[in-house]
């Protein structure tokens, strides 16, 4: 580290190192430059000319944010000059600004807002008509108020440098200087809304949230996306027991502040007009609408009865439930039940990945190791379109690091643009030779690389001779959870053999059993009929599955109900209930009321989130996390086993479903506007 | 093609081959010492080069006025990237005109000055980013680089001395904004024309992020005669701190208005009367702008004892600037040149900072309403204000471009203004010198 910079600002005597803006540094101290232009992560623009502070021996004010600290150098915040220079810089800015505050999506947490009143003057001198243009809708989620920008440039940035897309850009000149989409009238893009989040007044609105509130009615609650793996933080916007908006401002949690549409809009499944409000019952042939204690009656009494029968019962469990509520489950089916018949579609070899990494320690690469990696690569996977998270997070770690990174895919993917090398296909080896010359290295790969093809991706990972951590890809919000929960015939929860065979997902559903029980998912999605005698489904929907089904209990959806889950990077994060359906109830609850029509209630526990993630601490290696960090919200990396699964991984049961930015399972089919892109995409 | 017959009083070193049949053609070129200085700067190190420049005091003809030898040294000529030419034909500045006859008469001093300008930063390829409006100059200059490539004055080993040099014509799309060096840079590129922060500054990271020497077009024309004529004879012809001769646009209220090479430290006063022939009508001299709109406009008293050179015009807080001369007679409406600027300035703010973007804008429109007969004493003091509010504050210098001649305006003709409010309004008769 070479030696910190000796500095005054506002008369404290500072250091920092080389390099530091002023602004940075001056934040640092506590002292507030204010900006609208300079956003930590993107690159300068020094436009807005709102961070303009004296320096000592400098002729002129200078902007905070494009100096570096000097040896010596003596800057003032706080004097009459800089005083006057923000005060007319709010002026000009708002002398082309509609001021329709009161109207405006971003009255009330608007920075434009903020800075008139601390460092804006009172009243205007503008007394000229002002530019105006309508508002245009650049795509289902993007809509723009060109009156309101303030040509800060950040979306622009946000798009190209944080997203990689490039979608946005300036158009004309001076006072009539526009954002501009990037295909003439209209955006196609990731459709992430990182630019409408980022924008600091509300010239970029969403086509979900605009005109829905005053940002102060919301009620704002912090939870973990529920659609793939990645594992972002949302804090989803309420109000009135409706989700307006999600997006992570604070950027607290894994991800920071980004989103992709599914975090940042697709949340909008839960109040979808087919959601199941009442259990159903099949009657004479037809499900009919039952209260929950006749159904939960049907289910306890059909379970008693072929338990008494010795009948075989199957139980499929789902990558995107609770890890209590996974555990709760196989818990049940192995100890009321007293069957290994359970599974859960397996998305990414997990289990193959810690059998080979066995005996080593810190191998599973975190999403902030991505940002930190020095090196990584990418096997099979399209990262932007499957794990936006962490195609940012990679994109990132090459912008503010310059890490290498190396991708060895079938097809065309966004990392080629600034890879190190791309090798089309699966011959990494060919990389050997560059990536022994790496510090560390992080491989991801995908469902592409199953069993033997991962042995030999580590064994070839761990002869480079360099630090190497892996991340083994899986879908959904919680299928790295299942594996770990033990929602698998082979595998009890940490990893440990079952000892007995059990019946896995495609053979449940095909089999005869006397018992079929779903739990959020929907294996006869592709059109096959049910064999079981007797079908119990806990959904959201009527899917394929729960139409064939004798009794539907209707499930809560993520963002109403309480637990834990575990991202495909191993890191364990709590969900948080933003808002209730009625008539929905928890999964884990309603396992837990099965359990006690059953008279099994003291067998299985109590069925809170809190006493089952207690059970699971104990019982699952790796989960014993602090608990303070999971509370406030943060991220707790696990590991669920160090040393060899002693059972056959199964990955010929891996099948990823690749579900690109707009799908998302049984949960984008019901998101509206997931649909509306796919659909706007169609007409053209 | 000349626009003016000479004057006696010019001293003709740039532009020595106007007027010469053919003058733009390479034969005529070769015919008067053409190329020669290349050769000469070819047996010469990078470092005598810059010497000689540093030594004939050439600075900078753009506007700015920055000493050209000082700004060579900088490239770093180690540098393993490779390193550019770009020449500045962007002559966007009111007023200013003498870029396009030097390239029209001219072209291959301009090429020569490029190719020495190679010599001394070991760059081997240029570009000359020529003004969108001056379409017709393309086919001149293109003309003249196909005859330097077929002649064996660019392309692979010039003349047998080893040296590489690869020279392009590349037009604006009509932007004053592009003549501002990072602007025209980006808009080269083929990005819009907006400016770069700076530092860092061309000399280190140009064209496509490579070391480049960024100069005007008549500062790079004046190169091949300091070469062949040494330093120190250019720097004679001028004034101390500046040598040489500068081409200068004599615009407005004047009898034979033209483009006159003159040395530094010409005097103002023969220049309007001698070189010029006076003002029409015998009208009395009421402005002067030295060197472009953006120079602080100088009121006849201060035209007093000034000299055509950068210190003068410093010590009446104006500037050389790029050399366009307007002169405006007693009967100019200043409001009416105040409104005619502001529209200049807010049509082409790049809009890229708020300060600039917003101010010229408001400035307009309050010069408008002004004109219009709407305005109030207020106005004039906000004009003043806003301007006072832009200056130093802008990304780039356009947004004190404009600032500058609105306070010199509202500051130096404040009655002016005040007058126009109680209707007794000035209207020219010398022809149309601001239109509206
Ligand atoms: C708004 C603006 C417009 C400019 N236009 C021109 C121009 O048209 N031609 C030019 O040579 N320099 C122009 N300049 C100056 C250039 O930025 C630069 O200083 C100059 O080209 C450097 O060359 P020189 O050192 O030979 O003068 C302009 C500057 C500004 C701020
Ligand atoms: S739309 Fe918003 S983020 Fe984009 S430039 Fe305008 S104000 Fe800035
Ligand atoms: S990247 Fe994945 S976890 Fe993050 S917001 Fe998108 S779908 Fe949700
Ligand atoms: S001052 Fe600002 S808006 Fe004006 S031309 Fe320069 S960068 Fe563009
Ligand atoms: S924050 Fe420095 S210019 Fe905008």
């Amino acid at each position: 580290m070479p030696d910190p910079v000796k500095f005054t600002i506002d008369g404290l005597a500072l250091s920092a190192p080389p390099g530091t803006s002023v602004i940075d540094a001056a934040k640092k101290a506590g002292i507030e430059v204010p900006s609208f232009c300079y956003y930590e992560g993107l690159t300068l623009v020094a436009a807005c000319r709102m961070c303009l502070v004296e320096v000592e021996k400098m002729p002129k004010l200078m902007t905070a944010c494009t100096l570096p600290v000097a040896e010596g150098m003596v800057v003032r915040t706080n004097t009459p000059q800089v005083h006057t220079a923000r005060k007319y810089m709010l002026e000009f800015l708002l002398t082309n600004h509609p001021l329709d505050c009161p109207v405006c999506d971003k009255g009330g947490e608007c920075e434009l807002q903020d800075m008139a009143f601390r460092y804006g003057a009172g009243e205007s001198r503008y007394t000229e008509t002002k530019v105006h243009t309508p508002e245009k809708q650049f795509s289902p989620v993007v809509f723009f108020d060109a009156p309101r920008c303030i040509l800060c440039y950040r979306c622009v940035r946000v798009c190209d440098e944080g997203m990689g897309v490039k979608a946005l850009g300036v158009v004309s000149r001076g006072v009539v200087s526009e954002i501009a989409p990037n295909h003439g009238d209209h955006l196609e893009c990731d459709e992430c809304g990182a630019c409408i989040d980022i924008c600091p007044v509300g010239a970029l609105t969403s086509g979900t949230y605009r005109y829905q509130t005053r940002p102060w009615e919301m009620t704002h609650v912090g939870t973990i996306c529920t659609h793939c793996s990645d594992g972002c933080k949302t804090t989803l916007g309420t109000r009135n027991d409706r989700i307006l908006r999600g997006n992570n401002r604070d950027r607290s949690g894994i991800n920071g502040e980004f989103l992709c549409i599914k975090g940042r809009y697709g949340f909008d499944f839960y109040d979808h007009p087919d959601r199941l409000q009442a259990p159903l019952v099949r009657k004479d042939g037809k499900l009919e609408e039952v209260s929950w204690s006749e159904a939960l009656a049907a289910v306890a009494n059909k379970f008693q009865q072929v338990l008494g029968e010795e009948g075989s019962f199957g139980i499929i469990g789902s990558n995107h439930t609770t890890n209590e509520e996974n555990y709760y489950l196989q818990k049940f089916a192995r100890q009321v039940l007293g069957t290994n018949n359970i599974d859960h579609h397996r998305t990414g070899d997990v289990v193959t990945t810690l059998d080979a990494l066995s005996g080593k320690t810190g191998k599973l690469a975190t999403v902030a190791d991505l940002y930190r990696a020095k090196a990584v690569l990418v096997l099979g996977a399209d990262l932007a379109l499957e794990h936006p998270l962490l195609s940012f997070q990679i994109r990132a770690n090459y912008r503010h690091h310059q890490a290498h990174v190396y991708v060895v895919t079938a097809n065309p993917v966004r990392e080629d643009k600034y890879a190190a090398a791309v090798v089309r296909g699966r011959d990494y080896a060919s990389l050997a030779a560059r990536l022994k010359a790496e510090p560390d290295l992080a491989i991801l790969f995908d469902d592409s690389y199953k069993g033997d093809d991962i042995r030999a991706v580590v064994e070839f990972g761990e002869q480079l001779g360099i630090p190497v951590k892996y991340v083994p890809l899986v879908d959904r919000s919680n299928s790295r959870g299942a594996v770990d929960m033990g929602l698998t015939p082979e595998l009890l929860p940490g990893y440990q053999p079952s000892g007995q065979p059990g019946l896995h997902y495609d053979e449940m559903a095909a089999a005869d059993l006397s018992v079929l029980w779903v739990v959020g998912a929907n294996p006869l999605k592709a059109g096959a009929s049910r064999k079981a005698g007797f079908l119990v489904v806990q959904d959201m929907f009527l899917t394929e599955t729960a139409a064939q089904a004798d009794v539907v209990l209707p499930a809560a959806c993520a963002y109403e109900k309480n637990g834990t889950v575990t991202s495909g990077t191993g890191e364990l994060q709590r969900i948080e209930r933003a808002v209730n359906t009625m008539g929905a109830k928890a999964d884990l609850e309603i396992i837990g009321y099965v359990a006690r029509e059953m008279g099994a209630a003291a067998k299985m526990g109590p069925w809170t989130p809190d006493a089952v993630f207690q059970e699971i601490r104990g019982a699952v290696r790796g989960y014993n996390v602090p608990m303070p960090v999971l509370v406030t919200g943060g991220a707790a990396g696990t590991t669920p086993i160090n040393g060899r699964v002693a059972a056959d991984a199964r990955p010929d049961l891996v099948r990823s479903d690749h579900n690109g930015l707009f799908a998302s399972g049984t949960l984008g089919r019901y998101s509206k506007i997931l649909n509306s892109v796919v659909e706007s995409r169609q007409s053209r | 093609m000349l626009y003016n017959p000479p004057s006696p009083l010019e001293t003709k070193v740039l532009s020595r081959r106007f007027g010469l049949p053919d003058s733009a053609a390479i034969g005529t070129y070769l015919a008067t010492d053409g190329y020669q200085a290349f050769l000469k700067a070819s047996k010469m190190t990078p470092a005598q080069i810059i010497d000689e420049i540093k030594a004939s005091n050439l600075r900078g003809r753009g506007g700015a006025g920055f000493p050209t030898g000082m700004k060579w040294s900088f490239v770093p000529r180690t540098s393993p990237k490779p390193k550019y030419i770009v020449v500045n034909g962007d002559e966007g500045e009111p007023g200013t005109c003498k870029d396009r006859v030097l390239m029209e008469n001219d072209p291959h001093s301009l090429i020569e000055g490029c190719l020495i300008a190679g010599l001394a930063v070991d760059a081997h390829a240029g570009y000359v980013y020529i003004r969108g409006e001056y379409r017709y100059l393309i086919e001149i200059l293109e003309k003249a680089l196909a005859e330097a490539y077929a002649k064996g004055w660019l392309g692979k080993n010039i003349q047998g001395t080893g040296f590489d040099f690869d020279l392009y014509a590349h037009t604006g799309a009509g932007s004053y904004e592009c003549g501002e060096e990072s602007a025209l840079l980006e808009s080269l590129e083929g990005k819009r024309g907006v400016p770069r922060i700076r530092p860092p500054f061309p000399a280190v990271s140009g064209a496509f992020q490579c070391p480049s020497v960024l100069n005007n077009v008549e500062t790079f024309c004046a190169v091949p005669h300091i070469l062949l004529g040494g330093g120190k004879a250019f720097a004679d012809l001028g004034v101390p701190k500046a040598g040489g001769t500068k081409l200068t646009a004599l615009s407005g209220h004047i009898n034979r208005p033209g483009v006159y090479e003159l040395r530094l430290g010409f005097p103002v006063r023969q220049l309007i009367e001698e070189v010029g022939g006076g003002i029409p009508n015998g009208k009395k001299l009421k402005a002067f702008i030295p060197g472009g709109s953006s120079c602080p406009i100088l009121t006849a008293a201060e035209c007093e004892g000034a000299t055509m050179d950068y210190d003068s015009m410093a010590s009446r807080k104006s500037m050389l600037g790029s050399g366009g001369v307007i002169i405006m007679d007693e009967d100019t409406s200043m409001v009416k040149v105040g409104l005619r600027l502001m529209r200049f300035y807010s049509h082409e703010s790049c809009g890229w900072c708020i300060p600039c973007r917003e101010g010229t804008t408001w400035l307009t429109k309050i010069m408008t309403r002004f004109y219009d007969g709407n305005g109030s004493r207020a106005d004039i003091d906000l004009l003043g204000d806003i301007a006072k509010n832009m200056l130093g504050r802008t990304f780039c210098p356009l947004g004190d471009a404009a600032a500058l001649p609105m306070i010199s305006l509202v500051e130096k003709f404040r009655d002016e203004f005040e007058d126009y409010l109680k209707g007794k309004r000035r209207e020219e008769t010398s022809g149309r010198l601001v239109t509206v």
